[in-house]
């Protein structure tokens, strides 16, 4: 009895030190999305202390949300006063893809995985941790994602608050020039897979004129910008998901 | 500052981005077959920011020719692959000259 004790206790530890292993092996490989990380709120913080946001409802939201393109553009609504619903399509319109990567994520995910556990990792699903996650050989294990996740979580919520912070400390003429900052953000994110995916570089044009057109047309441009947002967005998706299929294994296929 | 509207509104986007994390790796274990459905969720965030920046980039600054400008560097920038932050501050930059270089004139 006391043998048996003896060497459950033995396999115990030594399963804790696995996990201890794997945590700090996905702290490891975080820490440059952290990096990364850090300069992206940075800006999110200086945007939303710009525009008059006090510093901890920014950090609020970096520490709820956790994502780049869906807080912006949430957040760039709650400062024009948007309806709650136009809020949530518009944010959820953006994080849509964020199913394709828990998908991806959910058949890696080592079936020992608890339900608690995916409830809680999964909030720390962004673009980078499941590119690294995904690549992972073998099975994606909790301690793993957790320590994965972990740096890049402090990274964005200390990044938000130094730039909401460090903001008001600048003068009026730079603060007004920071008004182009958030676009030129945007601008750094679907600009360089244009380049390389054409598909991508129509998927954009499309979007911008109907943009365009929905804000210089009469009546068109009563409507409110997050539905235009999601009009454009679904027509111009739409037109290259039918155009420009993507392939078996998520990728464009070449033109 | 409408503190009750901007909470909830916090609590919306919280819960509409965690939404589609969770339910996958809680609930599916199966791949999405169809292509379509596949394709449209790649091209979506390429198409959400591009309508979000177009034309609203424009009226960001203090006028539209120093906008203008800001949407050139940025382009410029972001075509020769610089990163978020640099592009970012890299259009501010300009924006800020033009607008300085502006006032000099005017």
């Amino acid at each position: 009895m006391l043998a048996l004790c003896d060497a459950s206790l033995k396999q115990w530890e030594s399963l804790q030190l696995e996990k201890k292993q794997a945590f700090l092996k996905g702290l490891k490989d975080g820490i440059p999305i952290c990096l990364g990380y850090l300069s992206v709120s940075f800006t999110f913080g200086m945007m939303t202390a710009e525009n008059g946001l006090p510093y901890w409802i920014s950090l609020l939201i970096s520490m709820t949300n956790l994502t780049s393109a869906g807080q912006f553009a949430g957040t760039a609504l709650i400062l024009s006063g948007g309806a709650f619903v136009e809020i949530a399509v518009t944010t959820f319109v953006i994080n849509i893809r964020y199913m394709l990567m828990s998908l991806s994520l959910a058949q890696k995910a080592d079936p020992a995985m608890s339900a608690g556990q995916r409830l809680l990792l999964s909030f720390g699903i962004t673009d980078e941790v499941f590119a690294v996650g995904v690549q992972q050989p073998g099975l994606l294990t909790a301690p793993y994602l957790a320590g994965l996740i972990f740096a890049p979580y402090w990274g964005w919520a200390l990044g938000t608050l130094t730039g909401a912070t460090a903001t008001s400390l600048l003068p009026a003429a730079l603060r007004s020039a920071l008004g182009v900052a958030i676009y030129g953000m945007f601008l750094a994110i679907i600009i360089p897979p244009a380049r390389k995916v054409r598909p991508v570089a129509i998927t954009i044009v499309i979007a911008a004129v109907m943009s365009c057109i929905f804000r210089y047309t009469p009546l068109l441009n009563r409507i409110s910008s997050g539905w235009v947002i999601i009009l454009c967005a679904m027509a111009a998706a739409g037109y290259s998901a039918l155009r420009y299929p993507v392939g078996e294994a998520g990728e464009e296929d070449a033109q | 500052m409408n503190l009750p509207y901007i909470l909830t509104a916090v609590f919306v986007m919280a819960l509409v981005t965690y939404i589609p994390r969770m339910l996958p790796l809680v609930f599916m274990k199966r791949k999405i077959q169809n292509r379509f459905v596949k394709s449209l969720l790649e091209y979506v965030p390429y198409a959400v920011l591009a309508a979000m920046t177009i034309p609203d980039i424009l009226y960001a600054t203090s006028g539209i020719v120093s906008a203008l400008i800001g949407l050139a560097a940025a382009l410029i920038l972001a075509y020769s692959g610089k990163g978020l932050l640099t592009v970012a501050l890299g259009s501010t930059a300009a924006v800020f000259l033009a607008e300085q270089a502006v006032r000099l004139f005017i």
